[in-house]
């Protein structure tokens, strides 16, 4: 019978599958990061969504982070909202302690059985008060404090932790009953079995992470043997303020602080023997930014890294190693380290190393910091076999450069380091990707298995007093560290009108989003204040907080007591105390004059409008078509296809020219999508769910209306002014190379090619690390000795970034002889033309390191690996569609970390190039992912837009008309009576008005004049509130 | 003056759009950099929100000088607030000046959400210079 429940729930017969018909439900494996963001863009999509997750709680590696490049966020601060979102949201069940064990059926409709562990606490009824804890008279270890505390044998994996319920480690629980007893929810059951539960999904992504390398496979290193050596990972630990140590840095074998810390790279990454041949991708950035974070948490200590090539190659990554070196002091020094000794009477280290020049040093260090990679986990490849996916050799998920988010097999999906080593913002950018790959195969039933989010009908708080509360948080050590918590909160307590404050550890963390609700029922709050980190960061989640409380969200006020305080004034512990106190103050102040605001429900035109007829914005517009979404896709130029046309083989050797003619058949198959080519942009006006844009077509003009905007407007290769470019038509750049390596077969009698990194890029003009010419050089180097074999080819470098598997080609290369000389920044190479019997001959005269002397390269061929630049267009469009761009010319996205393709402003994303230099892969990734984030505005039928409309008092109004010259927007106009009026929907609340009316008529709610003044005269000293 | 009260530093009142400044001052945190703590911000959806009104009201209370910061001209989020309250503060100014009030206790300055360290230097400049015109003492109202 349940079949024909289903039919009645969706009509479309092109639905079925051979067997059953499409479910709108999908299973994600892995409750990381990754997992986290694919399951809220699918639940925000429609859909309903599972998280498995093998351990007791939700958040993965990051949640044991401690801080995050290169912004230094705080890991907790940036993760705990979307663990909040994940837990709380209505159409996700996250399944701890469970995993898959088996699937059956076909991509739309699979039967998937899952094993959960019991963890004999009911997770429905435990409040995560901890008393059970405190009574286990067992010791049990921490694991996720990676063993450097102990624990009890009934635990929580870390206090953020969603879901907030304890569990019982069985193996060293001794059964007392003590825990049992004391727990007031009787949430503990010694008798809960092993369960097995079959669910039926739609689609399946495998988002599963994967484990840090064993640092004791590498004995030389004296892990697991001397205590002063430590993992990467632990010493994240052991500099997080929730750590064993509470964020002091310490030696784990004395407790005292280490002066000299060495970091060494790459430990069981970029390594054959322990057949890791890959890079991992991220260690050289983690390290730099534990380096600079043990300094900045203990000014005393000096850290060196030592590496062999450091990686940089992320956006803005470039400028933090240079801050790194130049602010915080922290040594890099390119050598290997063959040894590391303890010397027994202090168990300080000696190290062992070999630099460029070939000699031999010793140095002692107190503490020693293995920066390990990352290998797939027994775990990960029990999962593939359960579920029938193909793994790469080295045991990482299989996937193919143009299709990078799909598995072998289809249906199921994949995202984050299980497919290769990567940072958060790819794998959030891919998590993104997957849930956009599932949307086109489920998009048919989409909202048949979701529920909608109810809140509590609003308190109605108009004319009463006001009753505030204020939550100061500690955020770790953040602000914590710098102010006094305690006294911040105790002056909150004198203020008028405040009946409640307190402290908290994390104010974001999903238990603090219960201790607010409480507190706001128990002491009739009505106004809440948040003093913690920024409110364009976290103001959203603390609305949502006090709504499902029954209050309106504008009744909420954040004091930004790190951002603008702890983190400004990090040696000033008193003033910037004071700093709080006046914030909290003028908060307060504010507070105690806000008025609930209505939101304004919007209609959605469920197009979107993609710039750049690129790969990216190919792909993003077939994505959103696929979805089901009619789009506009706009190209500038006359012919789609952007870069990728100058690109003609890949390193695996895949054929892009094949895959782009067939993507852009696609794209023109495709009915939904309205191809605009050679047009330029006029204007764009609107705002989210509602987007005008005017474009120019010879002399035609068109007006496009849609509900998104999704920015692909690529990047360039620079033209160099360097190395005596176009003026010798034998030097040329790495794009020109590749085109004619494409086309004519390189002469035999090409004795020697001298291909130069770094032109245009990592330099003043282009401080930046363009990340793909490394990968290029060698692909070409290698087509060169493919040809020619005999041809000799150098390669002057400055690092080598051949991160992730790209590293297996620079190995390869330098077994079929590719020569590698690096250079310095400030002794680079010279491109020197000589006249010898009346030919002129081309030599690089370059610096060789190992031997130490300046050398002369005759060369046939010299190449110039130029630097990707962003196009000079992305000035006027960022400027029409309102949105920054970063110093370098590229788009600026939300948040570095965590909103990889969404702009501040709503409804706009970014995509590949446009955003930062990238690979082909990525650029795919990126685009599916904003489709995906497109998709979450796109699927509603209507959005709830800012409450803050300007309002006219009319009878004050003159009817000077200033207001309707100055506002922006042609939002107010005059009515019949003489005065003016406001158009709602087209009025954003900018405030020009208010500012500017003579008679004061115009009211600007959330930021009125009455309370903008109450927060300018809670000045601290002079006049008391 | 008391003997014993503590050294003076001058309190400045900021207001910062959402956008841009705000979002740079934001960004000056996450970088860490450090300027003097004498500042309060009050963040504003765009420096065309910015009453001359508030400002006079501001310098009647007490406070020493005062930073207006909005986008950059042409990137303001609301396309042209910036230039309208650029203008209006140079009335201000000129005004504030004839009541023998320094210009230097008023500052306005366009920094973007990318410029963190910008930021932090606007604010050291502005501290600067009103610490060397000592307290604002014209306009207080006792
Ligand atoms: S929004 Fe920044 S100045 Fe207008």
């Amino acid at each position: 019978m349940k079949s024909t429940t289903l039919r009645m729930a969706n009509m479309n017969s092109q639905d079925t599958v051979s067997k059953g018909r499409k479910v709108g439900s999908v299973l994600v494996v892995g409750g990381g990061i990754g997992g986290i963001q694919t399951a809220l863009d699918l639940a925000e999509s429609g859909f309903k969504v599972y998280v498995v997750d093998n351990s007791s709680a939700i958040g993965g590696v990051m949640a044991q982070l401690d801080k995050t490049f290169p912004t230094n966020d705080c890991s907790m601060c940036i993760l705990s909202p979307k663990l909040v979102q994940c837990g709380r949201h209505l159409n996700v069940e996250v399944l701890t302690c469970s995993e898959v064990t088996k699937i059956s059926g076909r991509a739309g409709n699979f039967n998937v059985s899952v094993k959960q562990q019991p963890r004999y606490v009911d997770i429905a009824k435990c409040t995560g008060c901890g008393l059970c804890a405190k009574f286990c008279p067992v010791d049990a270890i921490d694991s996720f404090n990676k063993g450097l505390r102990d624990r009890t044998a009934i635990h929580i994996s870390y206090p953020q932790a969603v879901p907030l319920a304890y569990m019982i480690d069985r193996e060293k629980c001794v059964g007392c009953g003590l825990c049992k007893n004391v727990c007031l929810a009787d949430a503990i059951s010694y008798l809960e079995q092993e369960k097995e539960v079959t669910l039926n999904v739609g689609a399946i992504i495998l988002a599963p992470g994967i484990r840090e390398f064993d640092a004791k496979l590498k004995s030389e290193y004296g892990y697991g043997r001397y205590p002063n050596v430590v993992t990467s990972i632990e010493f994240e630990r052991i500099l997080s303020a929730s750590g064993p140590f509470m964020g002091r840095v310490q030696r784990p074998s004395d407790g005292e602080i280490p002066k000299k810390i060495a970091f060494l790279q790459c430990i069981g990454s970029r390594d054959v023997t322990c057949g890791n041949g890959y890079c991992s991708s991220v260690c050289c950035m983690y390290a730099t930014k534990e380096a600079v974070i043990a300094r900045e948490h203990m000014s005393q200590i000096e850290p060196t890294i030592f590496y062999m090539d450091l990686r940089a190659h992320g956006k803005d990554f470039d400028k933090y190693i240079e801050r790194a070196r130049n602010k915080y002091g922290v040594r890099f020094a390119r050598c290997r380290v063959s040894e590391v000794k303890e010397i027994s009477k202090t168990q300080s280290l000696k190290i062992r190393y070999e630099t460029e020049d070939g000699t031999q040093h010793e140095e002692n260090f107190d503490l020693v910091v293995l920066s390990v990679g990352f290998a797939p986990s027994e775990t990960v490849e029990k999962l593939a076999k359960n579920l029938g996916v193909e793994l790469n050799k080295y045991g990482f998920c299989k996937t193919r450069t143009f299709y990078p988010i799909e598995t072998s097999k289809p249906g199921v999906f994949v995202c984050g380091m299980f497919s290769s080593p990567k940072d958060i913002p790819q794998t959030v950018t891919q998590a993104s990707a997957a849930a956009a790959s599932v949307g086109k195969l489920l998009f048919s039933v989409r909202g048949t298995l979701i529920k909608k989010k109810k809140f509590p009908r609003e308190l109605d708080v108009k004319g009463q007093p006001p009753r505030i509360g204020v939550f100061v948080c500690h955020c770790g050590i953040n602000i914590g560290g710098v102010v006094d918590v305690p006294s911040v909160v105790a002056y909150a307590q004198t203020l008028p009108n405040v009946v409640y404050a307190c402290e908290n550890l994390y104010t974001c963390s999903s238990d603090t989003q219960e201790i607010i609700k409480n507190e706001i029922k128990e002491h009739n709050l009505n106004r809440v204040i948040v003093a913690s980190c920024s409110p364009r960061t976290h103001e959203p989640l603390f609305q949502e907080t006090i709504r499902e409380a029954g209050l309106n969200s504008y009744l909420f006020e954040m004091a930004n007591i790190r951002d603008q305080c702890s983190w400004v004034h990090m040696f000033e512990h008193e003033a910037a105390t004071e700093k709080a106190k006046d914030l909290v103050r003028m908060a307060v102040a504010k507070a105690a004059k806000l008025n609930p605001l209505d939101r304004i429900l919007l209609d959605v035109i469920p197009r979107g409008l993609i710039i750049g007829g690129g790969l990216s914005g190919m792909i993003a517009a077939l994505a959103l078509a696929e979805q089901g979404f009619e789009t506009y896709l706009i190209e500038k130029e006359k012919a789609l296809g952007g870069f990728l046309r100058n690109i003609h083989n890949t390193l695996e050797g895949e054929d892009p020219q094949r895959f782009l003619k067939e993507l852009i058949r696609k794209v023109k198959d495709n009915h939904l999508i309205h191809t605009f080519q050679g047009v330029n942009i006029e204007e764009i006006s609107g705002y989210v769910g509602n987007f005008r844009t005017t474009i120019a077509h010879a002399s035609e003009k068109s007006e496009l209306d849609h509900g998104i905007i999704i920015v692909a407007t690529g990047g360039e290769e620079y033209r160099p002014k360097e190395y005596q470019y176009s003026m010798d038509p034998r030097i040329i750049t790495q794009s020109e190379l590749e085109d004619r390596l494409s086309t004519t077969t390189i002469s035999t009698r090409l004795n020697s090619v001298v291909i130069i990194q770094c032109v245009g890029s990592r330099d003043n003009s282009h401080p930046y690390c363009s990340r793909v010419c490394c990968g290029e050089a060698i692909k070409n180097a290698l087509k060169i000795k493919e040809k020619s074999p005999t041809t000799e080819v150098f390669i002057l470098y400055r690092d080598m970034r051949t991160y992730g598997f790209a590293e297996t080609y620079y190995e390869k290369a330098r077994e079929l002889g590719i020569i590698f000389i690096r250079y310095n920044e400030n002794k680079k190479p010279e491109v020197i033309k000589k006249s010898e019997n009346g030919r002129e001959s081309l030599s690089v005269s370059v610096y060789e390191p190992i031997i130490g002397e300046q050398i002369s390269i005759d060369a046939d061929l010299v190449v110039l690996s130029a630097a990707i630049v962003p196009p000079d267009g992305n000035k006027i469009l960022a400027k029409m569609l309102k949105v920054p761009l970063n110093e370098d010319g590229f788009f600026l996205e939300a948040h570095a970390k965590l909103r990889p393709v969404d702009f501040t402003t709503e409804g706009i994303f970014v995509c590949g190039m446009a955003h930062a230099p990238k690979s082909i892969e990525e650029s795919i990734s990126q685009a599916y992912a904003a489709a995906s984030r497109a998709a979450t505005i796109l699927t509603k039928t209507k959005i709830e837009a800012e409450g803050i409309v300007a309002l006219i008092d009319e009878k004050m109004c003159t009817g000077c008309g200033t207001c309707i010259i100055l506002c922006p927007y042609g939002a107010i106009t005059k009515n019949d009576v003489g005065v003016a009026t406001v158009t709602a929907v087209l009025c954003k609340g900018c405030g020009l008005c208010a500012a500017s009316c003579p008679e004061r008529a115009i009211i600007t709610p959330h930021f009125t004049d009455e309370q903008i003044t109450s927060q300018t005269r809670a000045l601290l000293g002079r006049i008391t509130a | 003056m008391k003997p014993a009260e503590k050294e003076w530093t001058p309190k400045i009142l900021a207001f910062l759009c959402n956008w841009c400044s705000y979002a740079g001052a934001d960004l000056a945190g996450i970088s860490r950099m450090q300027y003097p703590p004498n500042i309060r911000v009050v963040r504003v959806p765009c420096s065309g929100r910015v009453n001359p009104y508030f400002i006079i009201k501001a310098l009647q209370r007490g406070w020493d000088g005062v930073l207006v910061s909005g986008c950059h001209p042409g990137d303001c989020h609301y396309i042209s607030g910036n230039l309208v309250a650029r203008r209006r503060f140079a009335v201000l100014k000129d005004l504030l000046e004839y009541l023998g009030i320094e210009s230097g206790r008023l500052n306005f300055s366009w920094v973007s959400a990318a410029e963190g360290e910008k930021f932090a230097t606007v604010v050291k400049e502005v501290v600067e210079k009103v610490k060397a015109l000592g307290p604002a003492e014209r306009l207080v109202k006792r």
